[in-house]
């Protein structure tokens, strides 16, 4: 039986997502399901209750009671987890280690299963799924945009008739996907981009998309990353960071910061102090604003201005200002989501626990509480090989020893043969003399020729020489006239195998020749 | 009837157009002119025997000539373009058979002519002419049952075959001297060693293996050309010319062939593969993960660049059709496409090039592989078609793998990958290909054809 997959208005204020699209619609329902939306689901989005007619999709008032599955973008609500009923699937946000209530709420509706979107693997089988990769692109990218409408300047440097204008210094925290996206946002406007991020490795992301990487000389031994993301510094370390972004404060023009924890809040990384040495008109953007924000100014879902004129943003909700691309997006994060659910194409979820991904994202199943998963091992890399040691002068040794070596099987090989070559001239006839110049030239001829012949003609090349080599006919056809009856039947047969050889060996040539073309 | 000096005349005329015909097939463009030469070269040689001094018997020789040249045309034109190996083999043998035939007749003829050292020399010419092809005649019939199917495709490894080998070389060496010393040259050391030889070619390539094939037929195809230089013994200019020219020719293909798998011709030649591997290979982390026709079509819309890889398994599941028009279809979505063919893909040098040539793509987006390696980590999606050792990264990374060394196509450098492939099965040289578990590779199981139809009809 096909599953009803039905997809609820969001109810949160400024939502303006949508977890389905007409595109992913079409895309859905081939794996098998059947679709429903709730009326003016899309509208905020711009999609319109026509286009999911459109695409085949069910517009109705109420698709809690009667969805088998049901896909949204944000959390549910309290009221929401209450409506989801038992058996069914919910597939949305539920950041179920801050969440413990809801997780709850949840799993004593007894569904089928939940599959939180944000909790999915940063493994590369998984991206295509990684809706918080998707969103934080969105974020990034928003980030600049908010930051250009609210900063007075021109992010490029103009040479103009009314006078020099300098490029707009931007200085981003944080490299992850978001603080990427920023970059490359920041970058194409024409601003100059610095970045600084704790994890030494993604210099040459930073590098790549066309920011200065800050670097801070400090031996950071444990910064490495859990999961891909960021772990907790030191508080040494984070002095040594906090040096660097005031040295900086007094610089730039726009900061944006990305920096997050998984499961923690936002470290406090933009001071106050740092604000109030910031120039009036700066703009810093808290992308981290949802987790309490890496600026001490920062107030969540708002755009505050301070004393000496620096606008802090601490919107929470980037990705649902651009939500027709947020839709799009986290839309097909949903199907590829499904894909993986629906191995079989018959419109029936398999929560495969064998799975990983799936494991991973999956928080309650059955009624029960599967979450947190096991750890992951992001990367299959095969065991290093401990490495030979070699000793350079060992090296040129042996070497030298394998040059002798060589010189001496020449010079043994170029003796044999002028001794081989003295004895067949004492005594072999001179008419063996003269074929062996000319089969020796020979050799040498074709040597040459063929060498130069292209790798894909080897074939035609083989048939060819094959076809050559049926030559042998000149041999038996001498012979056929013999007075021998033997030797004349012997040449006969070989008459015709040579025969046949030639005309199949040239024609099939021919026909493979005729093959080829150019484009 | 022509005299001798036309004859010879028309014979020089004949080993030039022959060394023409192999140096046109240095380029597509001159190639079709050089089959023209060599066309014309032989009908030259023929007739200009045929109507020369000594050749009276044309009764038999027109309709002999006459039904072979059907013969001839007949499987040139069913001949299937996988099956290429199968024919190239048997038609080797056929070579083979001619100059066993020469040879005996050449014994027969030769009875009382000659002294002293020529005589000496003319009997080893016999000898050699007859035993190399005796081995080309029995040889290639095995490559042939190889190559088609109707025998296994295995190595055949006999306990003490060096030995047996040998043996048959020493006793052959014997039965020379016993040959040479009768007077006049008693038949019966020949017989015997013509059997022995018989033997010995069919166990040579009994002992190799599947993927070896390329340097085997390449190998008889020069032993069918130092079979044609018995030309010594008949004092015949022509065919000491062609024999050498094929003879390099098919030596230095061989050549290619082992030194594309990075092994000497020896170790290919006896057979197996040699147990040099010192140490344990490196074990393989990870897991092969099977993707799905829909979500290859999906990776092929989004990518810009595509290579396609294909090995033998694209010849055996008659893919060179399907994959020229998914080529095709890919390009005129603005797409980048080309094919990387290893040296030794396929059962014949060249093999890929001559199918997808049938299959009508163009040659210059056939490239080689030291043409793309360097191209491979800018690729988008890179489809491996029934080929395994020639891209298996083991050859650079693991020295103590059996084919470390070999070069290969680096496809695992590009952004995805994914391997169109019949099972988990390993490859000829059983060795574990590290590629399947990469993190950018996916498998897709199933004959190649049948995945390129359903992305075929995806894509529509």
């Amino acid at each position: 039986m096909a599953q009803l997959i039905g997809v609820p208005n969001e109810v949160a204020e400024d939502e303006k997502r949508v977890a389905l699209t007409p595109e992913t619609a079409g895309r859905i329902q081939k794996l098998g399901y059947k679709l429903q939306i709730e009326r003016g689901a899309g509208e905020s989005a711009n999609f319109s209750d026509a286009s999911y007619r459109e695409a085949g999709v069910e517009v109705v008032d109420d698709v809690w009671g009667s969805s088998d599955i049901v896909m949204k973008v944000r959390q549910p609500t309290a009221g929401e987890a209450a409506k989801l009923g038992s058996g069914k699937t919910l597939i949305s946000f539920v950041w179920p280690a801050q969440n413990e209530d809801l997780v709850k709420t949840l799993s004593a509706q007894k569904p089928h299963a939940v599959l939180a979107m944000d909790q999915v693997p940063r493994i590369s089988r998984a991206q295509k799924l990684d809706a918080l990769s998707s969103m934080a692109n969105i974020a990034g990218y928003r980030a600049v945009v908010e930051a250009a409408n609210n900063f007075g300047r021109f992010f490029t440097g103009q040479v103009t008739a009314a006078g020099k204008v300098p490029p707009a210094k931007v200085l981003v925290i944080g490299a992850g996907v978001a603080g990427l996206a920023a970059i490359g946002a920041a970058r194409s406007m024409g601003a100059i981009v610095r970045s600084f991020d704790i994890r030494p490795e993604v210099a040459e992301q930073i590098e790549s998309m066309g920011a200065e990487f800050l670097f801070l000389d400090f031996d950071n031994e444990d910064a490495g990353t859990e999961g891909g993301y960021a772990k907790p510094s030191s508080p040494e370390f984070r002095e040594k960071q906090l040096e660097l972004f005031r040295a900086q404060a007094s610089d730039v023009d726009i900061v944006i910061t990305t920096a997050l924890i998984p499961g923690r809040p936002a470290p406090k990384l933009w001071l106050e102090d740092m604000v109030k040495s910031m120039k009036p008109g700066s703009v810093i953007v808290d992308l981290a604003a949802e987790q309490g924000g890496n600026c001490d100014l920062t107030v969540p879902g708002e755009r505050i201005v301070t004393d000496n004129d620096v606008t802090v943003i601490g919107y929470t909700d980037m990705a649902s200002r651009m939500a027709a691309q947020s839709s799009q997006l986290y839309g097909t994060n949903l199907r590829h989501m499904l894909d993986d659910l629906t191995p079989e194409k018959n419109g029936v979820p398999n929560v495969n626990m064998d799975d990983v991904v799936i494991r991973g994202c999956t928080v309650i199943k059955d009624g029960a509480v599967t979450f947190p998963p096991p750890p992951v091992a992001t990367s299959a890399a095969p065991k290093p090989v401990a490495a030979v040691k070699i000793d350079p002068e060992e090296e040129a040794r042996k070497a030298e020893a394998a040059a002798s070596k060589a010189a001496m099987t020449k010079g043994i090989m170029i003796a044999l043969a002028a001794g081989l070559l003295a004895l067949i001239g004492l005594t072999a006839p001179a008419d063996f003399l003269s074929y062996l110049i000319v089969f020796i030239l020979s050799v040498i001829v074709g040597y040459y020729v063929i060498w130069n012949v292209s790798h894909s003609l080897h074939t035609p090349l083989m048939a060819v020489t094959n076809a050559i080599s049926g030559i042998i006919i000149v041999g038996a056809l001498l012979q056929v006239s013999s007075s021998n009856t033997l030797v004349q039947v012997l040449a006969g047969i070989g008459v015709f195998v040579a025969a046949i050889n030639i005309f199949g060996g040239f024609l099939v040539t021919r026909r493979m020749l005729a093959m080829f073309q150019k484009s | 009837m022509l005299s001798q000096g036309s004859v010879t005349a028309a014979y020089i005329a004949a080993s030039v157009l022959f060394i023409l015909s192999l140096s046109g097939l240095s380029k597509q463009e001159t190639a079709k002119n050089g089959v023209f030469y060599g066309v014309i070269g032989m009908a030259i040689a023929i007739i200009a025997t045929v109507l020369g001094p000594g050749v009276t018997n044309y009764l038999m020789l027109v309709p002999v000539i006459a039904l072979a040249g059907l013969v001839g045309w007949y499987v040139a034109n069913k001949v299937e373009m996988t099956q290429m190996p199968e024919l190239v083999a048997i038609l080797h043998s056929f070579v083979g058979l001619a100059a066993v035939f020469v040879g005996f007749n050449s014994h027969l003829e030769g009875l009382g002519k000659y002294v002293g050292a020529a005589r000496t020399i003319h009997n080893v010419e016999i000898f050699l002419g007859v035993f190399i092809g005796a081995i080309t005649f029995t040889g290639s019939i095995v490559a042939f049952g190889k190559l088609s199917g109707k025998m296994s495709g295995n190595a055949l490894t006999l306990p003490g075959r060096h030995m047996l080998n040998l043996a048959a070389i020493v006793v052959s060496v014997i039965l020379a001297i016993i040959f040479c010393m009768g007077n006049p040259e008693p038949s019966w050391p020949l017989v015997v060693m013509m059997l022995i030889a018989f033997v010995f070619g069919a166990h040579l390539v009994m002992a190799i293996g599947g993927a070896d094939m390329p340097v085997v037929v390449s190998m008889l195809n020069s032993y069918s050309g130092w079979a044609a230089a018995v030309g010594f013994m008949l004092g015949n200019y022509l065919l000491i010319v062609t024999g050498a020219l094929v003879g390099s020719s098919g030596a230095i293909l061989s050549y290619i062939m082992c030194a594309a798998m990075n092994r000497s011709f020896i170790s290919v030649i006896l057979g197996g593969w040699g147990g040099e591997a010192t140490g344990a290979q490196q074990e393989v982390e990870g897991e092969m993960v099977p993707t799905n026709v829909d979500s290859v079509v999906q990776q092929l819309d989004d990518a810009d660049s595509v290579v396609f890889v294909p090995g033998y398994g694209l010849a055996v599941a008659q893919a060179q059709g399907a994959v020229s028009e998914l080529a095709k279809k890919l390009r005129a979505k603005g797409k980048e496409v080309r094919f990387a063919i290893h040296p030794v893909a396929g059962r014949l040098p060249g093999h890929m090039n001559v199918l997808l040539a049938e299959a009508k793509v163009p040659y210059d987006y056939v490239l080689e592989m030291d043409e793309i390696n360097g191209d491979l980590p800018q690729t988008d999606f890179v489809m491996i078609l029934g080929a395994n050792d020639i891209v298996n990264p083991a050859a650079q990374d693991d020295p103590n793998s059996p084919i470390a060394g070999m070069p290969v196509l680096e496809v695992w450098k590009a952004k995805n990958v994914v391997i169109s492939k019949r099972g988990q099965g390993r490859g000829y040289s059983g060795v574990e290909n590290p590629l399947f578990f990469k993190d950018n590779s996916r498998m897709l199981y199933g004959d190649a054809k049948d995945s390129l139809d359903a992305i075929l009809k995806q894509m529509d």
